[in-house]
């Protein structure tokens, strides 16, 4: 990993300040030693008139997967993350903002005891960055450097000239051009926004980080117009990216087994998940819909098949009617973020004996489902492929056999309203299909004949007279049990 | 069965029966004589005496305060003794109808026969022998008249009190002339060895009965080979003969051609003709109308033969038990009337499913006894073995068939029925997806800490942990193809172990001396092919995949070591799908190999189709950071040096970077190329895993790649590609370089490298043999079923690309290969065994509960470059 920071000058403000400025003699090459390899300083042009400095981090590939496997090291949390094949030994990453704060450690404080008037001076800069990863692409890095004062050229980096079907790589070639900063400033700014940049995948986690960033900011990061990405890219994702890695460790390397990436099959939780929740209007909807049809089929103990990260299993919890509520997941990650959004373990005894969540699987049977007075599917047969859906079928209707059913899946029709949304695009990544309304009652009505139930369609959300309402909901009531309970009562 | 033994004097005195497996209990006050009589008659092992007990609690056998310590203790063995199967006699007063309470439980406890063997003594005789000896001579008299009043009290009583044999020897003389015969239990037919011809649930089906009993080979039920037929009850109800069917069956019985155990439907008819009050529901009203037009005798001489039927029979040398509906080991040759309802109704869990019909505990996925258990009850599909047992009611009264097991060839014979001759209350196959051939996958298959049990000897349990199991539940729900269109997921290989040849990492070398010192002789050197795994499940069509695989519309699968679809696009896989099976029917195949479905392992290529993902997130990325960071760093580098600053070798080292990383974008490069639909899509099937009825697991693979290159051959859509391979004899230094040489010059051509794999393919270390896929020959553990050696350039995309610096791999040679040989034995043993349990028509949970397995070990943590 490579950048360059060069000055022009004058023969009364020579380029060759330069030196001076980040205490390395032009003339000789001095090699550093930090974490992860060697960090090189030379100067490949300097005179009067034009000065160039060059840092080169010499990384260490093996040494930095190596570093990650002990516990409790800093290192990267597992092996399977750590990949002999990365970038950093090339892309100018957090590791080269490392190397530079070592390197240029007091020029990046502005002293400079030779000539103290130095650092305070502004002078031509210009700092080239050819291999910068960038998440958010070139135009947040001008999003992120323009603010400061920088002319900026970003080019992105094509994948592979050999395949240019395959697109651009996170990478740009990055050019930064000012005449208004001083060096110190300039390094801070690398120091802070290399990282911010950089897809944060290999983080490695310290705790005073925040001193660092308050530091490396001081005078320019209060006024940034991103300052809120800023500081959460430097701080918070670090966290959540590591507990993330954690609790997904057998799925990344069930990922590696078949060469893809664990993205692909680790998506039942939504990235912004984590962070702040924000319902929208249509996901409140649709709970209150629920609630309103479990309450008016009586049902005291009910399954959240499907439960994702517990938003339904929090309301119901709110509701004394709802003696037991079982929230059901396929994905430990979903239940993990669903037990700490509940604070299970931090709930009061009488409260948490109503709620229990537990990994199962709608594509077998499973007897602790049995004995429930109703099970809700909420958005959950559309994940499903549709060849994979009888299975399901069977083990709610024919298995566990609550009482009552509610399903709940997209409207198809209702996308065309969607204005974010291409034509023809389903509304999640993960949608295997979408349903028209049709469709949906088609397959209701023959699972409520195979099973012996009856079946009753509700809309959910405003129900628009041509395409119909973005949710659909079926409520599924087991034949003869209406009976049963009026003899009961 | 309950009898009081009135014995037949002889001369010498009275001979007792006693039944092999019981629980005897001596009854008789103290100095009785009862410790003598049990030496004298009884094995000194089979006895326990409460004397005994106490001196063991006690120190003291006569110490009276550790009575009850010592019959917890006089229990305790008793249990154990009773639960191995051995006979037990108590020897204790056992005068007091509690102390007799208490030991005709354990019997139950154990289904063993509680037999009274009763000595009474007058009581001036007890006194003196007890005065006689000093341990006993400060006994009140009282003590032995109390004993003495309670056995008199209590002789009327045992029967009812539950002992099956009663015998009271009437003083001193009496007893001292006795002995005792063992006898064995009536369900104990070890002697007879057969060979069988064991019948399933018939339910008046004359005619069907009589046709099977032809094609069996019988002539108006004799075997000209002597074979004898055995019956697993319900011969009647439902159907239209059943006095044919009794006639019949009781005929063979009679004549000794056949044996029958009691189905609950003679039970039921049993009651009615004793006059007990029946229902006369599934099926009887049709047999009490069918005897009306009978004879009073024959009526007479069918109460007297169901009353005469023996719950279960235990048949050649214990190899073989068969019962009506089930019996789980512990009961085999046991006998009490909770054994007798097991066999006669199986275990019922006292709930009634969706059809009001009983639902049956399934106990035959727990059974892990030594004997075959076969019987009927439950109407199946197919009859399928399952953990050593086999249901054998396939149906016939509901127009399925009547399936017969000939023992111990263990092959199926059938017939059809003539007609559907009782509508079934609930459809004879399940609807349940994977339901068709035995019941849905449930959860308790797969979920949580699991052992899987195998057949292979040295691998027979294989451990899933339980977070395994749960990210595997995760990819197996949301991401696999439909289980019952995935019988297999092929297990990891490990690489050969590490080579200190100059320069690599890993070499052939090791792979051949592996194998050697394994005592493996021959191997195969098969190319590996730049591509991403795959498993195709192929069948010859639509209606073979409704059939065998129970899938309405596909013709079969393609899928990825995860088990996931290869394409999105189920039009496409269809079309992969139907090249193959041109070529297999071009190349003469199905016939060849006696199927219509065959199941390929195979690399599906280009890589890139599949992994592009990862192509572009990490291999690309990195060609293209390298890429864009060296011309700016050598050329800044450069000037430096053009300057005069001493760089020292720093340039130097930055340009073998950079050609470094030029070679790994090239060897990622090798893997890549464009296809539009299946244009420029490759499959290089190297292994056909199984056929119908037959895993191919176990055929050598020089066999193996002659079928594929007929195949292959037979191929003309381009789609198939053949595996290039050399033999190599490991003990042979001239073929090992030549090993050596053929990979070197495909890996420098920049191939992948290649896979060693035993000529014999199922092989255990110390044999060269091949073996079958049973047992895999020789006597040791199995050895790894291939070993890869990847090329030089290859390794690049795994460990980096300035692995190959001599510092580097300094560090890299320190990788540790155990767990990864561990794991590639515990996939491979899982895989076989799915593939067996596939290949005997085992139903789809049994198959996945392997195939899961294998998947979960998948995600356990080893080094992923290995």
């Amino acid at each position: 990993m490579f950048l360059t920071i060069s000055t022009t000058g004058t023969p009364e403000r020579p380029a060759t300040d330069l030196g001076y400025l980040l205490h390395k003699h032009p003339d000789n090459a001095q090699a550093f030693s930090t974490s992860y390899g060697k960090a090189h300083v030379l100067y490949p042009e300097a005179d009067a008139e034009r000065c160039t400095a060059a840092l080169l981090l010499e990384v260490d590939a093996v040494a930095l997967v190596r570093r990650g496997k002990g516990k409790g090291r800093g290192g990267a949390p597992d092996a399977a993350l750590a990949q002999y094949v990365n970038d950093r030994p090339y892309a100018a990453s957090s590791l080269l903002a490392v190397a530079l704060s070592a390197v240029f450690s007091s020029a990046m404080r502005g002293v400079c005891a030779a000539k103290p008037e130095l650092p305070s001076q502004t002078r031509p800069l210009r700092i080239e960055v050819p291999a910068l990863p960038a998440r958010g692409g070139a135009d947040l890095v001008r999003g992120l450097f323009e603010p400061l004062g920088w002319a900026v050229r970003a080019e992105p980096v094509p994948l592979d000239t050999e395949f240019e079907e395959w697109g651009d790589s996170r990478y740009v070639s990055l050019v930064l051009e000012s005449r208004t900063l001083t060096v110190a400033e300039a390094l801070r700014h690398l120091y802070v926004l290399l990282p911010v940049l950089d897809d944060a995948k290999h983080y490695w986690v310290s705790s005073d980080e925040v001193d660092k960033l308050l530091r490396a900011g001081e005078g320019w990061l209060a006024e940034h117009p991103q300052q809120k990405l800023i500081t959460s890219r430097y701080l918070s994702r670090r966290w959540s990216l590591t507990r993330q890695a954690m609790e997904r460790l057998e799925l990344v390397r069930l990922a590696e087994a078949d060469d893809s990436e664990v993205e692909e099959i680790d998506n039942a939780v939504e990235p912004e998940a984590e962070t702040e929740e924000r319902p929208t209007p249509l996901a409140v909807l649709r709970r209150e819909a629920i609630v309103t049809a479990l309450t008016q089929s009586g049902a005291a103990r009910v399954l959240d098949l499907g439960c994702g990260q517990g938003q339904l299993v929090q309301a119901l919890l709110k509701d004394p009617r709802f003696t037991e509520i079982v929230g059901v997941d396929v994905s430990m990650r979903a239940l993990t973020i669903a037990s700490r959004r509940l604070k299970l373990d931090r709930m009061g005894e009488r409260q948490s004996s109503r709620v229990r969540l537990y990994q199962s699987s709608l594509a077998y049977t499973d007897a602790r489902l049995q004995g429930y007075d109703a099970a809700v599917l909420s958005e959950v047969i559309e994940h499903l492929d549709l060849p994979r859906l009888p299975a399901l079928e069977y083990a709610v209707f024919g298995a566990a056999r609550p009482r009552t059913v509610l399903v709940t899946t997209p409207n198809v029709e209702y996308n065309v309203r969607w204005e974010s949304l291409p034509a023809g695009h389903v509304r999640h990544g993960d949608h295997r299909f979408e349903w028209t309304r049709e469709e949906f009652r088609g397959w209701a009505a023959a699972v409520a004949e195979r099973h012996h139930y009856t079946v009753e369609f509700v809309p959910v959300g405003l129900d628009d007279p041509e395409v119909g309402p973005p949710t659909q909901m079926a409520v599924f009531t087991l034949s003869g049990a209406n009976e049963k309970e009026a003899k009961a009562a | 069965m309950t009898e009081t033994q009135v014995s037949t004097q002889r001369r010498g005195g009275r001979v007792l029966p006693v039944t092999d497996l019981s629980l005897v209990v001596l009854i008789g006050a103290s100095g009785s004589g009862k410790s003598t009589f049990a030496r004298r008659v009884f094995k000194p092992t089979e006895i326990i005496s409460s004397d005994f007990c106490r001196g063991l609690v006690s120190d003291d056998e006569n110490d009276q305060s550790a009575t009850r310590d010592a019959f917890d203790v006089l229990h305790y063995i008793a249990g154990k003794r009773l639960a191995a199967g051995r006979r037990t006699v108590v020897d204790a007063t056992s005068v007091q109808p509690d102390a007799r309470r208490q030991l005709i439980e354990l019997a139950k406890q154990y289904d063993v026969l509680p037999i009274a063997i009763v000595l009474d003594v007058p009581e001036e005789v007890c006194a003196e022998r007890n005065a006689a000896r000093t341990d006993r001579a400060d006994m009140p008299r009282r003590v032995i008249q109390r004993h003495t009043r309670e056995l008199r009290r209590s002789l009327r009583h045992l029967e009812r009190e539950g002992f099956r044999k009663v015998h009271v020897l009437r003083g001193v003389e009496d007893i001292e002339n006795a002995s005792v015969v063992t006898e064995k239990r009536y369900n104990d037919l070890t002697h007879l060895t057969g060979p069988f011809d064991i019948i399933g649930d018939i339910h008046g089906c004359a005619a069907e009965l009589e046709r099977l009993l032809g094609k069996l080979g019988y002539a108006d039920g004799v075997h000209p080979q002597g074979r004898q037929a055995v019956f697993v009850g319900d011969l009647v109800d439902r159907g239209p003969d059943s006095p044919g069917v009794l006639r019949r069956v009781m005929a063979m019985v009679r004549s000794g051609n056949a044996l029958c155990v009691p189905g609950n439907h003679e039970n039921k008819y049993g009651r009615h003709l004793r006059g007990r009050k029946v229902q006369h529901t599934h099926g009887l009203a049709e047999t009490i109308e069918q005897m009306e037009s009978e004879s009073e005798e024959f009526r007479a001489e069918v109460r007297e033969f169901i009353d005469g039927l023996v719950s279960h029979y235990v048949l050649d040398g214990g190899r073989l038990v068969v019962c009506h509906a089930g019996l789980p080991e512990k009961y085999h040759g046991r006998t009490s009337g909770r054994v007798r309802s097991h066999a006669l109704y199986g275990d019922t869990t006292g709930e009634t499913d969706e059809f009001g019909l009983p639902v049956r505990y399934p106990w035959a996925e727990d059974y892990r006894g030594r004997a075959a258990v076969v019987y009927g009850h439950t109407p199946v599909p197919e009859a399928t073995w399952l953990n050593n047992t086999i249901c054998l009611d396939t149906g016939a009264v509901f127009g399925g068939k009547l399936t017969a097991l000939r023992w111990p060839e263990r092959e199926l014979v059938d017939v059809p029925a003539e007609q559907v001759w009782y509508e079934p209350t609930k459809p004879l196959r399940s609807e349940a997806p994977g339901g068709h051939d035995g019941r849905p996958l449930d959860l308790a298959d797969v979920h949580g800490r699991r052992v899987v049990e195998t057949r292979y000897d040295g691998h027979n349990r294989v451990s899933i942990r339980e977070e395994n199991a749960a990210a595997a539940l995760e990819v197996m729900s949301r991401f696999a193809v439909d289980p019952r269109l995935l019988p297999y997921l092929p297990p990891t290989m490990a690489p050969t172990a590490t080579s200190h040849v100059e320069g690599y990492l890993e070499h052939p070398a090791e792979a051949f001396a592996q194998y050697a010192q394994d005592g493996v002789a021959r191997v195969v050197c098969e190319e590996k092919h730049m591509g991403s795994r795959a498993v195709a499940l192929v069948c010859r069509d639509a209606e073979t995949a409704r059939k065998r695989f129970g899938v309405d519309g596909p013709t079969g699968s393609l899928y990825t070591r995860t088990g996931r679809p290869f394409f999105d696009d189920e039009g496409v896989t269809e079309e992969i799908l139907g090249r193959i099976r041109t070529a297999v029917e071009e190349a003469g195949l199905w016939a060849e190999l006696d199927t219509d479905w065959l199941l390929l392992d195979a690399e599906l290529m280009p890589w890139s189709l599949k992994a592009s993902g990862l192509l572009r997130s990490q291999y690309a990325a990195v060609g293209a950071a390298s890429g864009a960071v060296f011309p700016g760093a050598l050329s800044a580098l450069e000037g430096a040096a053009a300057r005069g600053v001493d760089v020292g070798d720093l340039l130097a080292r930055q340009r073998e970077r950079a050609s470094d990383a030029a070679a790994f974008t090239q060897a990622y490069r090798r893997y890549c190329w464009t296809t539009d639909g299946l244009d420029g899509v490759r499959l290089a099937p190297f292994q056909i895993l199984a056929v119908q009825g037959r895993s191919l697991a176990g055929l050598p693979h020089d066999e193996q790649l002659s079928l594929l290159d007929r195949l292959v051959e037979h191929d003309n859509t381009g789609l198939l590609r053949t595996t290039r391979r050399l033999y190599v004899d490991t003990a042979d230094p001239e073929s090992v370089a030549a090993g050596v040489d053929w990979w070197l010059e495909m890996t420098g051509r920049g191939g992948e490298g290649m896979v060693v794999k035993p000529l014999g393919a199922v092989v255990r270390s110390g044999s060269t043999r091949s073996g079958d896929a049973g047992s895999g020959g020789g006597e040791g553990r199995l050895v790894q079923p291939g070993i890869k050696c990847r090329g030089r350039e290859y390794l690049r995309i795994i460990y980096g690309p300035e692995y190959t610096r001599p510092d580097n791999l300094t560090r890299l040679r320190g990788r540790f290969l155990n767990h990864k040989r561990s794991l590639a034995i515990r996939e491979y043993v899982l895989g076989l065994e799915a593939l067996a349990r596939l290949a005997e028509g085992e139903p789809l949970w049994r198959v996945h509960e392997a195939v899961f397995g294998v998947l979960a070990l998948e995600s356990e943590p080893v080094d992923p470059r290995l």
